[in-house]
Formats: C-alpha cells, structure tokens, sequence
C-alpha cells in the first residue's frame, strides 16, 4: 500500500532541537497506510500536541515534506472548541497507549508521547467523548490502540454514542499487537 | 499560524464564557503564495464565522476588499474565492500572541505556532 505515496521525510525528529520528540516508528506508519486512500481529503490540516518541541518538528516534517499542516499547543483539541464541533472530515488520533503507572501520564515533555496510564487508556478515554462531537456527518475518525486497551470495549464506547467503527488495519510490532480503528457516523439506512 | 486557524481558536481560561474571537497582535506577519484550490476554498467557507475573518485580516492589514458579509453564490465567483484563499491560506503570523477577549490573558505565537496551553490554575 505504501507505494503509492512515499515515507515521509522525517531525520530531524528525535535529534538536535528535536530531541524531545519522539520519532515515527510502526504505529506511525500503520496510521500513514490506513490512510491512504484519504489522502485527497488531507488538503491543509491541523494538528495538536501538548509538546511544543513535538509541535515545532510537525511543522518541519510538513516543509520537507511540502505539505500543509498547522500544528496547535494545546490538549487534545482543549483549544479548538467548540468551534470545531460537527466540521472535522478526518480525525485522527496516534494516542499514549502504552500502560504505565497514572503518575506518569500528564506530562508536557516526550513521555506525553507514550504513557497512557492504566490499560494505556487514560488519554484516549478523554478523547474518546470528542469523536462524535467533532466529527462532521460525513467525518471519519482513525484511532492507534494495542490489544491491552481492549479495542473491542473503544467501539463499544463510541457506539453509545452514535458512532460506527471496526479495526482496519493490524500489525505486530514486537511486543505490540497495533490496530488501526475507523469510525464514522451511524448513519440511518 | 494561518487565519483558518485562527478562525477555529477559542480560550479557555477559567471562568471566561466567551473566549473568541482571540484578538491578534502581531509583530512579524509573512505571506506565503499556496496552490489555489477553489474546491478547497468552498468546502472551507461555511466552516467560517465570517465576521471574525474579516476582522483577523483587518487587524493584520490584509483585508483583500473581503467584503464585510458572505457573498451569495460564491461557489462561481473565482475572484471572491481567490480573496478569501488568500487571507485565509496565505497570510501567516510568525511571531506575536493572541489575547483572550475576556481574560486579556496572551497565548504567545512563536515561529509561526499558538501556544494554547493552560497553566494548572487556569485551567
């Protein structure tokens, strides 16, 4: 799948200025082939992370790789509501899914990247009430989990919530058994 | 940081009701030309609270003779949709901070991204 569109250039991430960031590894790449065939919709984007450094090296990636993206600091998408309510076309979320004790979950630095607290949930299960909020009637939502957050219980959730999902793509990666989720709106037939 | 962006800001502060629009105060501003996509720009306007468009672009001294109110039938109107293309995609303030309309609180801009972040006690 990935032939059609070439690896992003991203060397810079994780050295120099950037070392607080944390490089692309397999869940990057899982999302970039799940959404492939979007790639039309993907005109001018923005972005958010809690990390400043990570928000500085998203804008480099897009120069080099002659993209638009306007990254946000902020959390989650703290900031951008509620005037993204109901408008986003493609949401997507690589969330800290990796279990680790509560305390470590909250920081602003690289392990923000990682730590998702217990069953490596605590993050994604603050952003999981903003998919039906922001997602537009046509929007699609992409979401990176591993078995340990149990993504049967995540589409359960968003289905309570008027969504529709399932995994659309899977890869082991180590330890890691990564999903790919896709959600949209449950539309009436 | 582009105007769509801007556009889509909101602050949070504690207490505050209405944080938007975010005023701009800008000390570095650039332009930058982007690919003009008319499809793009359609699918963009009505996402937009207009007047707060106009403003942004007024306060940087990029209005563009963006007309005050939404045109009708701007999906033809190539000239209209190459102005607003160009506040909305080509205008980008590098440095400067955006202030909360009610706090007064400054959420600083620097090279060319807003830093929205809350301390504890604000949030």
């Amino acid at each position: 799948m990935r032939s059609c569109y070439p690896t992003p250039v991203y060397s810079h991430a994780g050295r120099g200025s950037f070392q607080d960031v944390y490089e692309p590894a397999e869940d990057s790449f899982l999302l970039i082939d799940a959404l492939e065939k979007d790639a039309e919709r993907l005109l001018h984007m923005s972005c958010t992370d809690v990390n400043p450094a990570a928000a500085q090296c998203t804008a480099r990636t897009a120069s080099c790789n002659r993209v638009s993206l306007q990254p946000v600091i902020t959390d989650l998408v703290e900031s951008l509501l509620p005037r993204l309510c109901g408008k986003v076309d493609v949401l997507l979320f690589n969330p800290p899914y990796v279990v680790t004790p509560s305390e470590e979950v909250g920081s602003r630095g690289i392990e923000a990247a990682w730590a998702g607290g217990e069953r490596g949930r605590e993050v994604t299960d603050r952003f999981l009430p903003l998919v039906a909020q922001l997602l537009s009637s046509e929007g699609l939502c992409y979401l990176i989990t591993i078995a340990e957050n149990n993504p049967e219980e995540i589409m359960g959730l968003l289905c309570q919530s008027g969504l529709e999902g399932e995994s659309c793509l899977s890869t082991r990666a180590g330890n890691e058994r990564l999903s790919v989720l896709r959600f949209h709106r449950n539309q009436q037939r | 940081m582009k105007l769509l962006t801007h556009n889509m800001l909101t602050s949070h502060v504690k207490g505050v009701t209405k944080g938007y629009p975010l005023l701009i105060k800008a000390t570095e501003v650039k332009v930058n030309e982007v690919e003009f996509n008319p499809k793009f720009v359609c699918r963009m306007i009505p996402k937009l609270e207009w007047s707060t468009l106009v403003q942004a672009a007024d306060q940087l001294g990029h209005r563009e003779e963006l007309p005050g109110e939404l045109v009708p039938d701007y999906e033809k109107n190539e000239d209209f949709l190459k102005k607003v293309h160009r506040v909305l995609l080509e205008v980008e303030v590098i440095e400067g901070c955006l202030q909360c309309p009610e706090s007064g609180r400054e959420f600083p801009i620097s090279k060319g991204i807003p830093n929205m972040l809350l301390n504890e006690d604000e949030a």
